[in-house]
């Protein structure tokens, strides 16, 4: 094991792909020469040319398009958003070419792309540097979704997201690039598609969350235990398909849940898990689900008072998860 | 159009490098695609499928383009009205009419999307959609791993007047120009957008213009004329395999049928208008040129006639009888884990 930050887990995962499979390529805005804005990418032109780490031009559309292509021809083209913000244009491409590929030809064609985007906030980035665009993906079968909290799973992620056969979106918190650290295996791993994760045991509350705000609900839980509340955090690491089971299992444990996002609430990931829950367990509650999210605002401000409000943070999460064990 | 006058001339198709034998395939191709497209019409008005869409009268501008490329060996980005460019790959009669009855049998897509959505792997022909000009960028992409592994691969994708003023045309084109790609980029002007006819699309006085904005070639070609189609589209094939980027084509042409089964299209064009153009057919214009070279006579004519009639019967009750897909396969191939 090695301890390494997040950013340095989602490099090493692209440049041990681009090692172990001479198919796989890196293309986008500024991820040859300068090696990626946030340096995701650095280090990969040197080391395996200009073609494996190809600077476009700055046209979203064509990014994923062009990935689409070399996919459907035997590549496995990881297509980088310089920020999720700018994949917009790009949703066409993702939602009526990359999902639709395999059903659309009844199975005769493939498109394994993996379209890599930071997103969130709290790096005063303003509205267009900050969202949290998964809600907009979210609920278009063909496409999987996923969103490491930990330079573990960001690694393991990445790695199953380009041996994969269908096209996954990775979404990678731009806060966590630099301000977490974790232990990686020194062999080669996968995360698999489709597992939460238990981030830590409780018989308390449960909280299911993804992202920036596992490592919110983690620091909560731990001042929370000191008051005799322990959490129970299942961190669902893959957003599509959900891992109903570990969803289920979690709220069993406790009878209680909170579903936190930084994704503003209204049609977010959290409304899906909470009809999920309410689906199947809602008799074995003992508390009516809790969602704390982003507000329903078209997006976050860069004025410091004002990011700093719409962001969530420990002590917001620490307030929910304590009313919800108190209810 | 010019044919041999003597016998020491040579006739145009010669010197394109054509034989006769070629020369009388492309207009057998053409022809067949055009019963096909007749049938597809008949099948729709008399309730026995659902929709079709026509490429009545851009059928030489296809075969043209098709004819210089290689089957099997070539990526093919076709678009909807693409019967003919198709048929002139690879594809058969009866997998177009397995399509157009959406039965489970339709290698395009086992019933699942609309007639004219191509794809067969088998044929190099990748798989499209209804938002149109998506295709671009991923020719673009096809052309890209061609130059990566120094294949000798040239990608073909077509669209029309109307999917040239989509982002994805502009963003496709620059990306292939920036990398100079093998792919050669065919709009195929019919004319119209549905209703929206030319002048209320494009401000420029041709398609083939905005290629210099992408620092490669634009052609504008009549694309009623299949040798003359043929002689740009190799050129521009041969210009991909140097290693000398992409070509923009544009073949002129105009769309003799309403833009579907769904469209009246008297209701934004005349008839005289559309008479017009049916006077300007390519199929009889071809034929008079392969008789004038002495490739068609009448007996080879009446043969083919009833050749082709023969394959499309075939086909059209091979298709009507063939079964549906099963209602539960609506659940297939979402993902290649079938277990999700």
């Amino acid at each position: 094991m090695t301890t390494i930050s997040y950013i340095d887990a989602i490099n090493a995962a692209m440049q041990e792909e681009l090692q172990r499979d001479e198919n796989v390529f890196v293309l986008g805005e500024d991820v040859g020469v300068k090696g990626g804005v946030f340096g995701t990418t650095k280090g990969l032109m040197e080391q395996f040319g200009e073609e494996r780490a190809l600077d476009t031009p700055l046209a979203e559309s064509a990014i994923a398009g062009v990935a689409i292509g070399a996919a459907m021809v035997g590549m496995r083209p990881i297509a980088e958003m310089q920020y999720s913000d700018f994949m917009l244009p790009a949703t066409n491409q993702i939602i009526s070419e990359a999902a639709k590929i395999r059903y659309r030809s009844n199975n005769d064609w493939q498109c394994p792309i993996v379209i890599r985007a930071p997103f969130g906030g709290g790096i005063f980035g303003g509205l267009y540097h900050s969202q949290c665009p998964e809600s907009i993906f979210f609920g278009t079968p063909g496409l999987k979704i996923v969103a490491p909290s930990t330079p573990y799973d960001a690694k393991g992620l990445l790695l199953a997201a380009i041996r994969d056969e269908d096209p996954v979106l990775y979404f990678e918190h731009k806060k966590c690039y630099r301000s977490v650290t974790g232990e990686v295996p020194d062999e080669d791993y996968i995360v698999p598609i489709g597992k939460a994760d238990v981030k830590r045991e409780g018989d308390d509350i449960t909280v299911i969350t993804y992202g920036l705000t596992v490592h919110f609900a983690l620091q909560a839980a731990e001042e929370l235990a000191k008051e005799g509340i322990e959490a129970h955090i299942v961190d669902l690491r893959t957003l599509q398909p959900l891992d109903k089971e570990a969803i289920l299992e979690s709220v069993r444990r406790t009878g209680k849940v909170l579903i936190l996002h930084e994704d503003n609430k209204t049609g977010g990931v959290g409304a899906e898990v909470s009809a999920i829950i309410s689906e199947e367990l809602l008799f074995e509650l003992d508390a009516p689900i809790a969602r704390l999210c982003g507000y329903d605002v078209p997006a976050m401000p860069i004025s410091p008072p004002l990011e700093k409000f719409y962001m969530l943070n420990k002590d917001k999460v620490m307030e929910a998860m304590r009313k919800l064990a108190l209810f | 159009m010019n044919h041999k006058s003597s016998a020491v001339e040579t006739t145009r198709h010669e010197q394109l490098g054509l034989t006769d034998a070629q020369v009388l395939e492309m207009y057998r191709t053409m022809l067949l695609s055009r019963r096909f497209d007749e049938r597809g019409l008949l099948l729709q008005r008399s309730g026995k499928i659902n929709f079709h869409v026509s490429g009545i009268g851009q059928e030489a501008a296809q075969v043209g383009s098709a004819f210089a490329f290689r089957k099997q060996h070539d990526y093919f980005l076709p678009y909807y009205r693409d019967y003919a460019f198709v048929l002139a790959v690879g594809m058969t009669v009866r997998e177009l009419m397995l399509s157009i009855f959406a039965k489970a049998e339709d290698p395009n897509s086992a019933g699942r999307q609309m007639p004219g959505h191509f794809g067969s792997k088998r044929l190099n022909i990748v798989t499209g959609s209804s938002p149109v000009t998506t295709q671009v960028p991923h020719a673009a992409g096809i052309a890209l791993v061609a130059k990566m592994k120094k294949q000798d691969i040239v990608t073909y994708a077509s669209f029309g007047d109307g999917s040239s003023n989509q982002g994805d045309f502009h963003e496709g084109c620059n990306f292939a120009g920036v990398h100079k790609l093998p792919v050669v980029f065919v709009c195929e002007n019919n004319q119209y957008a549905i209703s929206v006819p030319y002048s209320k699309q494009v401000a420029c006085e041709s398609i083939a213009d905005r290629a210099v904005g992408y620092g490669f070639p634009g052609v504008r070609v009549d694309g009623n004329d299949p040798l003359e189609v043929y002689r740009v589209t190799k050129e521009a094939h041969e210009r991909a395999r140097r290693g000398e980027g992409p070509t923009l084509i544009e073949t002129v042409t105009y769309r003799i049928s309403p833009h579907s089964t769904s469209d009246n299209d008297l209701a934004y064009r005349t008839k005289e208008e559309v008479d017009y153009h049916k006077g300007r057919d390519p199929i009889p214009r071809f034929r008079e040129y392969l008789y004038a070279c002495g490739v068609l006579s009448e007996s080879v004519e009446t043969d083919m006639e009833a050749e082709l009639a023969g394959i499309i019967k075939e086909a059209t009750t091979y298709a009507d009888q063939a079964p549906f897909p099963q209602p539960e396969d609506t659940l297939k191939y979402v993902y290649g884990d079938e277990s999700i």
